[in-house]
């Protein structure tokens, strides 16, 4: 994803390959800038910005996968079976 | 133990041999264990194994973790060390290199600029119930995403770990980690866009 960025003006497919970085906030001011001021320009590169911004939420708000019964009981017991170890033997 | 309680907080009543405590770390912990070995194995029939090796794992640490790191990232560090070492037996590697190509390179024209119309997307997915709905495509579309694309948007989007942790639990570059994200992100835009554009 290297993007050079030329004169004042980027393009739609450079402002894409930048947003990553603008949304974790990692982008130089300098580029920061001209793609802000893209952005203002472009209502395309805009609602791309959006959507990218919804997915991410979207993403966080995946929930733990359902964990099997089985799975959970198997845990729990190798977990009581550690807790009642007498103390100087910790990995029986 | 409270009803809804924090990592440590769990972590603490573990160690003092509260089972409940530590069957609440699994059920929030273990899906995802699972998740992050698969990515890191590149395939799905060791993958709980190593996902209850980690557990095992921890087990062993209880009494050593050091709260250096916050709970999930030691967590997430010991799966993916068991999950390499478990790729290293099979002969298997994932390759972190970002690989596959971006979805977007196709979307623009010869002069850069955006081939068709970005369209806006109809639903609004802010809305606590459209969003409960797309949640399982979301998922479905995560769990499409190159075994690479996936772990890192596992780790970054749905864990919320920093950039750096990420970076420190993969063992992977800054440079590798972003292009790694906008590319899975960018996967999951696509098929939310599938389903989103114009109905």
């Amino acid at each position: 994803m290297s993007v050079r960025l030329l004169g004042n003006d980027i393009l739609c497919r450079q402002a894409v390959a930048l947003m990553t970085e603008y949304l974790e906030g990692t982008l130089p001011w300098r580029e920061r800038r001209r793609l802000r001021r893209h952005l203002r320009r472009c209502p395309n590169c805009s609602e791309y910005l959006e959507q990218l911004r919804t997915t991410i939420s979207l993403v966080g708000q995946v929930g733990p996968d359902h964990l099997p019964d089985q799975a959970l009981a198997h845990l729990t017991d190798v977990f009581r079976r550690y807790r009642d170890l007498p103390p100087d033997q910790p990995d029986q | 133990m409270a009803a809804v309680s924090g990592d440590e907080e769990l972590l603490g009543a573990a160690r003092s041999g509260d089972e409940a405590a530590f069957a609440a770390l699994v059920a929030r912990y273990h899906g995802r264990l699972v998740g992050v070995a698969r990515s890191v194995l590149g395939r799905r029939d060791l993958a709980e194994d190593v996902a209850q090796d980690t557990w095992m794992a921890v087990l062993r640490g209880l009494d050593g973790f050091e709260g250096r790191s916050s709970f999930r990232t030691w967590l997430f560090r010991i799966c993916v060390h068991r999950a390499r070492s478990s790729a290293a037996k099979e002969h298997r590697s994932i390759p972190f290199d970002p690989q596959e190509p971006g979805v977007e390179a196709r979307w623009f024209g010869p002069d850069g600029a955006w081939a068709a119309e970005v369209q806006p997307w109809t639903e609004q997915s802010e809305d606590k119930v459209v969003a409960a709905a797309l949640v399982p495509l979301v998922r479905q579309a995560i769990d499409s995403l190159p075994d690479a694309q996936r772990v890192v948007v596992i780790l970054r989007d749905i864990e919320g770990l920093s950039s750096a942790e990420v970076c420190d639990v993969l063992s992977i570059t800054e440079g590798n980690h972003r292009v790694l994200l906008h590319r899975g992100r960018n996967h999951v835009r696509a098929a939310l866009d599938r389903h989103l554009k114009g109905r």
